[in-house]
């Protein structure tokens, strides 16, 4: 299949977008383009499967090459493996669900669609780049439309989270930068030649140990700012709460794993000496950022909020089964990235149907909504339930993933990261039963509720987007690990070479 | 049919009424009316098929003579982790996941069948059936586990089918309470079963039970070696494996001190609390235990004292509390902790194999009498709440006249708990205190102590509904309910009368082989005898209305108020829980990183603002001050060049 099919056509939605007028057909278009990027990515999988059946046994797939800037080394180079499908199926679903459940948006519509699409395209460009260069432009074209997408379409202090967002992770993208002309800079230091942003061919080269480990922790943070690495996570809670509702879908679903994605296949893959050197850092900091995240969302009355700081809690386990090194938590890591961005996005459009109905996101406001809007409560039960690891869903298999691979690792430091890891576990449940409980749960605390209609049929199929490929990773998760597999068997090469 | 059909069939069709009846049973008006009817006839089918599945295993197993060997009957690889290690999906068919199938489901239609009369007329009936039949697929799939990660899987689904229906009544914000506590509790407990099955699971290099059974009880093989070599704070891998599963059990089962969810968990409809919080999800602790017994009892003897004692505490500690409460559900809340108390030093006092497992084969069938009997207290208490609109035993008394089926019933159930013959509590009971008594004096009198005081309790619950003056004389409403609900009565009244007669030691022991016990007339004299004295006592004080009872609770003073008060456990964990976790802990973590970490970017922010706006100034426009800075800079230039060359 011919990649860059996932290019042109979110390029062709957002030119479609520009073309037309009025809310209906805006959303039409956006709609009909989204769904037709889905089926593109499945037929894509499908793909995948057939060339691997038929034996192909090379690193990525369905590669193409274009010379960019050869004279610096900078190619259009793109491919996919499992990994990256995964994380292609996951921003399609997203997109799908995020257009649905904007089709209320009356505020400057064309523009808002425009920007989804955009965001969109970025993270697609990023997840198929096998140049860092490449890989880098994609990151910031997916990093612009959030700032415009929160100062305009926000709530709440708005202006000061797109900018602290904006801020945040142009300081991520900064250390990327360095991280990436670092491993430029030093590509043709073992093997002679012109210097290269080619992936596969710095993975194959190799670049020196000192090297490494100097440029490793800029590439890592840098990422890590995307995925709320602590202490770079204080962007997450202000921007996932300020965002209309698509956006926090996107931020937390898409956004959020580039980071992980990054800190994956850039950081450890091409770093991988460094990576396990500072592994032991890695570990730690995703220790703290899972039972802090977890302890602080406990003490939140916001809504969003809740959902924000348990993004932290919840990327830290992607980055604590990266930190891990074994084969079995970085699949456990992958599929949490993809569990996470299902599960987050489910639970944020949970919260801006509430929210777009009864007008608050606090806790203590909320009350009842199980009786007025069934099927909205049921999802944010559903998304909650998930969050809180509960079998069937796709939370269990991938936290479960990570903590046997974690448990891989003998040492007893790494031991005790994996059993305060799990430990959050039940702080989840605290804190998610603790939201449920007093909003869609308990008395109705407000006779306005009473009149409030439950949701619409473009929100339902949103929820049933992205519930249909939470429960099925749920309850088939060897169809996401056996894809997954190929992948991180290179890693893993990488790691032991 | 063939045997994975019916096997697959017997957890299948209560999912199946989940799913039709979750998701259409509040759109579709034919299912929303036939809810009960459509699930109940799904749970007789499931429960057929579990009889037949139970009589052929051991019908066949009989005959091959060798004892009765668990079959897997199929296993799929679900999550694989290479190099062996897997989480399979299958189903283990032996003694013990035999006879559960036959309660759970036998005991699960019941509830089906009583609730079509209580819950009737309820808005959310058809979610009500839904979830009955999510809890029973997810208990149907525990008890077929064949692999310790998937029992974990259904371990958790039955923790959230409990969840749903504690806090079925969702507008109530007690019961919402209650259902959180429920999960949270339990959700805890998990914790350490998660980092026990690791921890096994990482040295026995498989999750699958029969495996780890017998790389563990092989006291050559490498992989017990190394869980032995390997030891944390003095104690081996081993222990802390077994005893961290242990405690996902005792939460489960409500063990001291992880029981503090069980009294509060009867926030739920009757019903409900009579199949989760009575027969089924509350043993399957017990059958954890049961299932990896052969580790316990083989290879590590200290992990299965910890049972016998966290078990003879339990039933002893909740014995106790039952003899002071007032609120009926809470007193058999009490009583159901208790005698899984029993079920768990059974076990921890019995050995592996022949006349030595005599504990083993006792504790199960406890839990076998113990389900019919639990439930009918647990549905006879439903249809007094359901005709007297109270839980308080002071608002009942003197129903007997009134209710003639649940009072015979009831009165069954409550000689059968108190090990009265030839009612089915006594043969199992006999067979526990027998197999405590040879091996541990001490555990044997704590528990004829307890078994007393059930007999006490229980008859004191009795004599207050059915017995005393009445209270209130104008409460019968609606007479003794529907047939729906005196039908449950009748047959378990009849099986908690007949059950103790089955040979079940035949069936079900440690080692598979057949073991023939006998009844010591003599030995049951002691047990038998006090257990009358507890019910002569309960009578004395509380078949008529006197004041003895509040003279002995006014006598008594402190120690009964902390009784009465659970030994203010509640409040110990409550204080743990706010005082210390989210005021120590939880607003410490959200301050910090409101006002530490992102108080550094803000600051951050302000400084580079600030030295903007410095710096902007020097960029003024003011061609007097260029010139200034100008000439300034090249003098400075000058003088530096100057001083540097000379």
């Amino acid at each position: 299949m011919n990649l860059l099919l996932l290019l042109i056509i979110p390029f062709l939605t957002a030119i479609g977008i520009l073309a037309v007028n009025g809310l209906k057909q805006v959303r039409t278009v956006a709609f009909i383009g989204s769904m037709i990027q889905l089926c593109l990515s499945f037929y894509l999988l499908n793909q995948y499967h057939i060339a691997k059946e038929l034996g192909d046994a090379s690193l990525m797939l369905f590669e193409q090459n274009y010379a960019w800037f050869p004279s610096m080394g900078v190619y259009f180079h793109i491919g996919v493996d499992g990994i990256s499908i995964s994380m292609i199926i996951l921003t399609a679903l997203v997109v799908v669900a995020g257009v649905l459940v904007s089709y209320g948006m009356e505020q400057l519509h064309k523009e808002f669609f425009f920007l989804l699409i955009l965001l969109s395209l970025g993270a697609y460009g990023f997840f198929i780049s096998l140049d860092l260069f490449t890989l880098f432009f994609f990151l910031e074209v997916a990093v612009i439309p959030k700032f415009l997408l929160i100062g305009i379409w926000g709530s709440g202090p708005k202006e000061r989270s797109a900018m602290k967002l904006a801020l945040m992770l142009m300081g991520g993208s900064a250390m990327i930068f360095i991280g990436l002309s670092g491993v430029y800079y030093y590509s043709n230091e073992t093997c002679f030649g012109p210097r290269t942003f080619d992936m596969l061919a710095l993975a194959n080269n190799g670049i020196s140990k000192e090297a490494q480990l100097f440029f490793f922790p800029f590439a890592f943070a840098g990422f890590g700012v995307f995925t709320a690495l602590f202490p770079f996570h204080t962007w997450v809670p202000d921007g996932h709460s300020s965002a209309p509702t698509a956006a926090s879908m996107f931020l937390a679903g898409i956004s959020m794993k580039l980071g992980g994605y990054g800190c994956l296949r850039v950081a450890t893959f091409l770093m991988p000496q460094a990576a396990e050197y500072y592994a032991p850092v890695i570990v730690l900091l995703a220790t703290i950022a899972i039972i802090y995240g977890a302890f602080a969302t406990m003490m939140q009355t916001d809504l969003k909020y809740i959902n924000a700081y348990s993004s932290i809690s919840h990327c830290g386990f992607v980055l604590l089964g990266i930190g891990m090194l074994t084969k079995v938590s970085i699949t456990g890591a992958v599929m949490q990235m993809v569990s996470h961005g299902l599960m987050t996005a489910l639970f944020f459009a949970a919260i801006g149907m509430m929210y777009s109905r009864t007008h608050t996101r606090l806790v203590a406001q909320l009350g009842g909504l199980l009786k007025v809007m069934p099927f909205i409560s049921s999802i944010f039960i559903i998304a909650g339930l998930c969050s809180l690891g509960l079998p069937g869903f796709s939370g269990f298999v991938s936290e479960m993933t990570i903590f046997v691979g974690s448990w891989q690792n003998p040492n007893m430091w790494y031991r005790l990261a994996t059993i305060l890891s799990c430990a959050s576990i039940v702080v989840t449940a605290v804190y998610i039963l603790r939201a449920a409980g007093s909003s869609v749960m308990g008395p109705i605390k407000d006779d306005h509720f009473l009149k409030l209609e439950d949701a619409l049929w473009n929100e339902k199929l949103a929820a049933v987007v992205l519930l249909s490929g939470i429960v099925i990773i749920g309850l088939a998760p060897f169809l996401l690990t056996d894809l997954l597999s190929p992948g991180t068997d290179i890693i893993m090469k990488q790691l032991l070479k | 049919m063939s045997n994975i059909t019916t096997i697959l069939l017997i957890p299948g069709l209560p999912l199946l009424a989940f799913l039709l009846l979750g998701i259409f049973g509040n759109s579709n008006s034919l299912l929303k009316q036939g809810a009960g009817i459509i699930a109940t006839a799904f749970m007789a089918i499931s429960c057929l098929l579990s009889v037949q599945a139970a009589i052929n295993y051991f019908v066949m197993a009989n005959l091959a003579e060798n004892g009765f060997a668990a079959i897997i009957l199929f296993k799929y690889t679900w999550l694989s982790f290479g190099s062996g290690i897997s989480i399979d999906m299958g189903a283990l068919l032996d003694p013990i996941s035999a006879m559960m199938l036959v309660v759970v489901t036998f005991i699960s239609l019941m509830v089906h069948i009583f609730s079509l009369g209580y819950m009737k007329g309820e808005e959310r009936f058809a979610t009500y059936y839904a979830f009955l039949g999510l809890f029973t697929f997810s208990m149907l799939g525990l008890i077929l586990s064949s692999n310790i990660f998937q029992i974990y899987i259904f371990w958790e689904l039955v923790g959230v089918s409990s969840f749903l229906l504690i806090g079925y009544y969702f507008a109530k914000p007690s019961a919402v309470a209650a259902a959180k506590k429920a999960f949270i509790v339990t959700r805890f407990a998990d914790l350490g079963f998660l980092i026990g099955i690791l921890t096994l699971g990482f040295y026995g290099e498989s999750f699958d039970f029969q495996t780890l059974i017998q790389r563990f009880t092989d006291h050559q093989s490498p992989q017990f070696l190394a869980i032995s070599a390997a030891s944390f704070m003095g104690i081996t891998g081993l222990s802390w494996g077994l005893m961290l599963v242990f405690m996902g059990g005792a939460g489960k089962s409500a063990m001291f001190p992880l029981h503090i969810w069980l009294p509060d968990a009867m926030e739920g409809p009757t019903p409900v609390s009579a199949l989760i919080h009575a027969a089924t999800m509350v043993v399957a602790g017990v059958y954890l235990v049961a299932r990896l017994f052969p580790i316990f009892a083989i290879s590590d003897q200290a992990a299965l004292d910890v049972v016998a004692f966290i078990g003879i505490l339990s039933a002893l500690f909740a014995a106790i509390i039952a003899c002071t409460q007032t609120d009926i559900k809470r007193v058999l809340a009490f009583s159901t902790m208790s005698q899984i108390g029993f079920m768990m030093f059974a076990l921890g006092v019995s050995n592996y194999g022949g006349e030595n497992g005599a504990g083993f084969s006792a504790s199960l069938f406890h839990l076998f009498t113990h389900a019919f009997f639990k439930s009918l207290l647990f549905l006879g208490a439903g249809a007094i709440i359901h005709m007297v609109h109270s839980n308080n035993m002071e608002d009942m008394g003197g129903l007997r006249k009134h209710m003639p089926i649940t009072h015979i019933s009831f009165l069954i159930a409550c000689l059968a708990i108190s090990g009265i013959p030839p009612f089915a509590g006594f043969f199992s009971k006999e067979a526990i205190l027998h197999a405590a008594h040879t091996s541990s004096p001490i555990i044997y009198y704590l528990a004829l102590f307890t078994s007393m005081l059930t007999a006490f309790y229980m008859f004191r619950l009795y004599f207050n509904i059915f017995w005393r003056s009445e209270a209130k004389p104008n409460h019968n409403t609606h007479g003794e309910g529907t047939w729906s609900m005196k039908l449950p009565l009748i047959i378990l009244g009849v099986l908690s009368i007949v059950v103790g007669f089955i040979p079940f030691s035949h069936y079900v022991s440690s080692d598979g082989k057949s073991l023939e016990t006998h009844l010591d007339l003599m030995f049951s004299i002691l047990p038998v005898s006090l257990a009358a004295a507890g019910i002569l006592l309960a009578a004395y004080l509380y078949k008529n209305k006197n004041e003895k009872p509040e003279q002995i609770a006014q006598n008594l003073g402190g120690i009964f108020s902390l009784i009465k008060q659970k030994f203010y456990i509640d409040e110990i964990y409550l204080f743990i829980t706010h005082k210390i976790i989210f005021n120590l802990i939880g607003r410490p973590a959200a301050w910090i990183d409101k006002h530490i970490v992102d108080g550094f970017y803000t600051l951050t922010a302000i400084t580079t603002e600030e030295f903007s706006s410095t710096i902007k100034g020097w960029q003024s426009g003011n061609l007097q001050s260029y010139a200034l800075y100008f000439l300034a800079s090249i003098l400075g230039l000058a003088i530096l060049i100057i001083y540097a060359l000379i």
